[in-house]
């Protein structure tokens, strides 16, 4: 894909906390170019704790994350501000990113007819492919997704799915943490909820 | 990157920019407009209190932007946008409080024009009133944003923002307004000194606030 080196991104003995409860502890896993984790488990195990831990965006409590390569975040907050129409908003971070044209991505996520809404008029899965927009506008080489699908109709599910597969089969990492299945070649799974502590562990 | 961030954020925060709000400068003016109202026309007495009021009036201004300054660009997750692309916390805040000092500092000094005219202060006062403003303000600039990053996380973090600026600002306020009433330059030298020490502080202590708001 993109930059000299390879991309990966990999885990050792990670343990994570919110407040006081520890929500998973000895996960570890080892991501190389091409290759693609399905984050698995139910409402508030810590998926996107995980994902925020390994975007450096939160201190682990125990064990350490390293990457190599740029790292790209699509989760619930895109960045995007509400006041502005899409095409403002969007051409704000490719500004700070220093791209070119986004137009191809906008056609590719059809959303071109949105440009001049506010974004805070925008729907959750139009919101939702506007954030994909502005990481795709991004160029890195690993993606971090945190439910990608929710709120999507299918026909954008099929697309995003792709797109994903896309990145993935030009060497790119993806880890994407879903309630939705995902139909990508090589996909792997990690169920956090192996993880979870003892005491934690549902019945 | 730094260039874009300061664009945005001055469209963001900038008195009739696209979505800044004036409320601040016209809130000053108001104040200087309503106190003669409230305590009579005497020139000599105006002119002996009208300073402090100006003084007291750049204070509570400075309160009103707080509510936006930093809590809504951590629930759009603009900052982790921006971590993500390389930039440090303390970086990304030094930019918002050059934005955010040039969103009120200067507009208040424009105000304190018209402001004089209502009080009818002398020639030698408003030089004073004009100085120690711009010594004042970058001070209050930089309490309000590290207040702002502290209680971005919390439930009524507007509300307490406005409480806190308040005992912080003392020390300007009274060598500011100090300089007034004495019609002596001098103090305006601690009002730049405090200044000073809190712009250099503010970006680092309100880049750990936004740091530590993340680990909750």
């Amino acid at each position: 894909m993109q930059g000299s080196a390879a991309p990966s991104l990999s885990a050792r003995d990670l343990a994570c906390r919110r407040g006081d409860r520890v929500l998973f502890r000895g996960l570890s896993f080892e991501l190389g170019p091409g290759a693609a984790m399905h984050v698995t488990g139910a409402n508030g195990t810590g998926k996107t704790t995980l994902i925020r831990a390994l975007a450096g965006l939160k201190t682990p409590f125990i064990g350490q994350v390293l990457s190599s390569g740029a790292i790209g975040l699509l989760d619930e907050r895109t960045g995007l501000d509400p006041d502005q129409p899409l095409g403002r908003a969007l051409q704000f971070w490719q500004s700070v990113d220093g791209c070119g044209d986004p137009a191809e991505t906008v056609t590719l996520l059809v959303l071109g007819p949105l440009l001049d809404v506010p974004v805070r008029y925008l729907s959750t899965g139009q919101r939702k492919r506007a954030g994909l927009a502005a990481l795709l506008g991004r160029n890195v080489p690993i993606w971090l997704l945190d439910e990608p699908l929710s709120g999507l109709d299918a026909r954008a599910m099929e697309q995003v799915t792709a797109l994903i597969s896309e990145h993935v089969t030009g060497g790119g990492i993806a880890l994407i943490a879903s309630h939705q299945p995902l139909a990508i070649e090589g996909l792997t799974t990690l169920a956090i909820e192996d993880y979870a502590p003892a005491a934690e562990r549902l019945p | 990157m730094i260039g874009t961030l300061l664009k945005r954020d001055l469209g963001k925060f900038f008195p009739f920019a696209g979505g800044g709000a004036a409320l601040p400068v016209v809130f000053f003016v108001a104040v200087a407009m309503l106190y003669p109202f409230a305590v009579g026309p005497d020139p000599q007495m105006l002119a002996r209190t009208g300073g402090g009021v100006v003084w007291i009036a750049a204070l509570l201004a400075a309160i009103l932007p707080l509510e936006k300054l930093v809590a809504q660009d951590i629930e759009l997750g603009v900052f982790d946008q921006l971590k993500l692309r390389g930039l440090t916390e303390e970086a990304i805040m030094a930019v918002r409080l050059l934005a955010h000092w040039l969103s009120f500092g200067p507009p208040l000094i424009l105000a304190a024009f018209p402001a004089a005219a209502l009080l009818a202060l002398d020639g030698p006062t408003l030089h004073l009133l004009l100085l120690g403003l711009l010594a004042g303000t970058p001070g209050l600039a930089a309490i309000g944003l590290m207040i702002a990053a502290l209680t971005a996380s919390l439930r009524a973090g507007a509300a307490l923002s406005g409480l806190l600026l308040i005992p912080l600002a003392l020390p300007i306020l009274i060598f500011g307004a100090g300089a007034l009433a004495r019609q002596d330059q001098a103090s305006l030298g601690f009002v730049a000194a405090t200044s000073l020490l809190l712009v250099a502080i503010a970006p680092f202590a309100a880049g750990a606030a936004i740091r530590a708001a993340r680990d909750i």
